[in-house]
């Protein structure tokens, strides 16, 4: 574990949120990211990882309006205003299916399955859903 | 760190995932449908086994029993108990559930 | 030492809730504190008092409520999954309370370890 920080605010902890599932087939996508967005108001020391089919859902060109769901992806711009900016994207997963950061909605830090294991390792508290 | 892995190799890549992050030194924990994947005589037996002179594999044997394969584990791979479990959560933290 | 464990999935329909249980009760017999049970996604159906399992069949609602009686557990259902699910004060089971998501990060940085339990 980490060492962990007092601020103001009390306890600053590293908070890890695991994306490995593709957008819209289930909730997971949708529902992990309220949790950033609320996550946001703690300020904690948060990390967005998308690994699997999770880079699924930073797919620059989706449109749900065939199947009546909300598009929700426009919010993953928004992070940067919650001052959320840590989010990475695992090479592996990219290359597996065919994907370079231009398919992407924002910007990401790219980085290999090694350098994600041991950012992981780093955490207080890893999040999957 | 702690890793917990839920599913069955042959139904997702929740394994193969998790063995490709897991650092030496971490452990490992199959509990529900992935219990499969510490079966020998599998197609994934030689993927789990590679890893497990650097990664320490364990099964929860509560689940490996309900299904009737506590036979078929490999050797090796270390089982535990639910007290177990708690154990191997508050002795390598963080914890990373590959869903 | 300090767990907190979030439950992704509903009862019965997947094993999570089951592993959930198991793995607090254990903690708690081993001397851990288990201060919060952040039920979210699906797993906000385990607080639904509507919930009537067959006689031979473990009650997992009861099971949770028995845990917050026996053990002071706090369980915590996330407000905007449960609205979206269809479960509100009136359907809530005794020993739960909906609140936000913010208790879900709260428990995260008040545990030393948090479990998530899903699909």
């Amino acid at each position: 574990m980490s060492d962990e920080m007092m601020d103001e605010g009390g306890v600053v902890k590293k908070f890890m949120y695991v994306n490995r599932k593709a957008p819209h087939g289930t909730i997971y996508a949708l529902e992990s990211l309220e949790v950033v967005l609320i996550a946001a108001a703690f300020d904690q020391d948060v990390s967005l990882v998308f690994v699997d089919d999770g880079v699924y859902q930073l797919m620059k060109e989706q449109k749900t309006d065939g199947i009546e769901v909300k598009n929700f992806s426009p919010t993953y711009r928004a992070l940067e205003m919650y001052d959320i900016e840590k989010l990475y994207v695992e090479k592996e997963s990219l290359d597996a299916r065919g994907l370079t950061t231009d398919d992407l909605l924002v910007p990401v830090e790219v980085m290999s399955a090694a350098e994600m294991a041991d950012l992981m390792a780093q955490q207080d508290v890893v999040l999957s859903f | 760190m702690l890793h917990t892995v839920n599913k069955s190799p042959f139904e997702r890549n929740a394994l193969k995932s998790c063995l490709e992050h897991a650092r030496d030194g971490d452990v490992v924990l199959l509990i529900e449908d992935g219990v499969i994947g510490a079966l020998d005589n599998t197609e994934f037996t030689a993927m789990v086994k590679a890893k497990m002179g650097t990664v320490k594999i364990c099964a929860l044997a509560p689940d490996l029993e309900a299904r009737g394969v506590s036979s078929k584990a490999l050797a090796g791979i270390e089982l535990v108990d639910f007290g177990g479990f708690v154990d191997l959560a508050a002795e390598n933290g963080p914890v990373q559930a590959w869903l | 030492m300090k767990f907190a464990i979030l439950v992704n999935e509903g009862p019965y329909q997947h094993q999570a809730a089951d592993t959930a249980y198991l793995f607090t009760r254990s903690a708690l017999e081993k001397g851990h504190s288990i201060d919060r049970i952040f039920f979210y996604h699906d797993g906000v159906n385990n607080s639904s008092s509507l919930t009537e399992p067959p006689q031979d069949d473990r009650n997992i609602v009861e099971r949770w409520t028995k845990l917050a009686d026996e053990h002071g557990v706090d369980l915590v259902v996330c407000v905007a999954a449960a609205l979206r699910r269809g479960i509100k004060d009136d359907n809530l089971a005794k020993g739960f309370r909906i609140s936000g998501l913010g208790q879900l990060i709260e428990a995260g940085i008040q545990a030393d370890r948090l479990m998530v339990f899903g699909d």
